[in-house]
């Protein structure tokens, strides 16, 4: 299989690694795949008051595009609003990092990833 | 050290230096080029010369009388010649095979393709260390059944099968037995006066010879009949016809000659690479060895590395050529069904690495191996939700996976 330069740079140095604390008021967590599949895929954000996405984390479990994928996906929503990061669609992740056709799925789960860490946000918020 | 290094010598080796000499001397006007099968000038008695030295070569590699070496175009071809030519020759007696789940492609597609045509194939699964537990195959045998296929050595996990005692087991019923054993000349002793094996697959490539040809050993004590496959000029005493390339054949013989002197060392130098290989991995947490580590022959090490994607981990170790599952699968995203039929996790076969060594690996090559598989394990680790999960104590087995 070969991969794009962009793929290949952010499996080498993929941006936004690590974990937010999970249960603090602003952090919204989303965790999407299963391990028989070969991806896992958690992503977080942190939103301030303006209900702005200040900053982002990822770990994802999966091939060099699945992780590619997330790591790109956490550099495009921060400074976003929470609209503008649900509005990410994952054709424009597969075109941006030119995945291949059977890599769609890897973009399709960075678009899930994005919108249940805001749904959980969200829930969080109603909550309080 | 020269990079890439490779490590999959189960795949295929390089023709070793000596072969090539030989192989050079068999192709041109001034070598030894004629057609074996001419009995009317020196040309062929040469080339006829050449092509059975080759075959009293081989044959003592294995132990067995040359006129017992048929010469085909590799392991595939002989297994393919072996378990549809009984079949075939057979059918009046019974139509009912017996093999084994992680059996080669080439023995399993042969058995299937003759399902469809009206045979019964029983596939035993094998214990989680990837042998095959006796009492199971002699279960499954019944007064119908004319045929045992068993390998020797797998190609994935490198598990020696007990095929002294199957030979007992098949013999005391009149039932043949085959043996593919393109994985174990010069890694493991064959000795077919005493195995009572009917039939066995052997390959070249596997064993610094070149690709393309092989054989097929075919018992005369008891006589084994086999319907040939291949139709022409009755070569090989009817059982394979076609020219033979002589070539081909020297560089077969003179690799299995090789293989028979320098066995002993140069398996000796492989177990110590291969214990060092282990002990430079082995105190990564959650890091399994796939099949039996005491049954087995040390060219081979296959491990899965827990919570590490296996296609990411080869990007990681593009300096490395070595295989994830078998190299015959490798160009599809299944996981290995050699490792499915062990018991093992979709999740620890999606991890899984061959890693193959050989006649040219040197401890350089292994301790720069030790320090990228290091590398590239802790740092994936670090990039995985699934090795966090398993720090903070958490039963991945218990999670509701949002599934895809």
């Amino acid at each position: 299989m070969s991969y794009s330069t962009k793929v290949i740079d952010h499996y080498e140095n993929p941006r936004n690694v690590g974990s937010f604390e999970k249960s603090e008021h602003n952090v919204g967590t989303g965790m999407v795949g299963a391990p028989a599949c070969g991806d896992v895929m958690k992503l977080q954000i942190k939103v301030n008051a303006a209900g702005v996405i200040e900053d982002a984390r990822f770990k994802t479990y999966g091939c060099g595009s699945a992780i590619a994928s997330s790591s790109l996906l956490t550099e495009w929503v921060k400074g976003k609003t929470l609209e503008e990061a649900t509005a990410i669609k994952n054709t424009q992740i597969a075109e941006e990092l030119a995945l291949p056709p059977v890599k769609i799925h890897c973009s399709v789960l960075a678009e899930d990833a994005i919108k249940a860490a805001i749904a959980d946000y969200q829930a969080k918020k109603t909550n309080q | 050290m020269k990079l890439p290094i490779y490590l999959d010598y189960a795949a295929t080796t390089p023709v070793d230096p000596r072969v090539a000499a030989k192989l050079m001397e068999h192709l041109t006007e001034e070598g030894v080029f004629g057609n074996p099968a001419s009995r009317s000038h020196a040309f062929g008695w040469r080339a006829e010369e050449a092509v059975e030295n080759a075959r009293r070569q081989v044959a003592d590699l294995v132990h067995c009388d040359p006129k017992e070496i048929v010469w085909t175009s590799g392991a595939t071809e002989s297994d393919n010649l072996a378990i549809k030519g009984v079949a075939h020759f057979y059918q009046e007696k019974g139509r009912h095979i017996v093999t084994c789940k992680t059996e080669h492609k080439a023995v399993l597609d042969a058995c299937r393709h003759l399902e469809n045509s009206g045979w019964e194939v029983t596939y035993l699964t094998p214990e989680p260390s990837g042998l095959i537990d006796l009492n199971k195959l002699e279960g499954a045998l019944r007064k119908d059944t004319v045929l045992v296929s068993i390998m020797h050595v797998n190609n994935e996990i490198g598990v020696i099968q007990d095929i002294q005692t199957i030979g007992e087991m098949t013999r005391e019923r009149g039932i043949l037995f085959h043996v593919d054993a393109a994985q174990s000349p010069g890694k493991v002793p064959i000795d077919l006066g005493q195995l009572k094996v009917d039939l066995m697959s052997l390959s070249a490539h596997k064993t610094y010879g070149p690709k393309g040809i092989g054989a097929l050993f075919v018992r005369r004590k008891p006589r084994v009949r086999i319907e040939a496959q291949m139709h022409g000029g009755g070569h090989e005493r009817g059982m394979r016809s076609g020219t033979l390339p002589t070539h081909q054949i020297v560089g077969m013989g003179e690799a299995y000659r090789i293989a028979g002197e320098e066995m002993v060392p140069e398996v000796e130098r492989i177990r110590g690479l291969r214990d060092r290989l282990l002990a430079g991995i082995q105190d990564l947490e959650q890091v399994y060895i796939n099949g039996s580590l005491e049954q087995r022959v040390p060219h081979n090490l296959n491990v899965s590395f827990s919570f590490v994607e296996g296609e990411s981990l080869m990007m990681s170790l593009k300096d490395l050529a070595i295989s994830s599952g078998s190299a015959c699968t490798s160009a599809s995203l299944e996981p290995s069904y050699v490792l499915r039929a062990l018991g093992r996790s979709d999740e620890l076969a999606h991890s899984s690495l061959r890693i193959s060594i050989g006649r040219f690996t040197t401890t350089e090559d292994i301790d720069h191996v030790v320090v990228k598989l290091r590398e590239a394990v802790l740092r994936l680790r670090d990039l995985s939700p699934l090795w966090e999960m398993y720090q903070e104590g958490v039963d991945l087995s218990k999670v509701q996976w949002a599934g895809h």
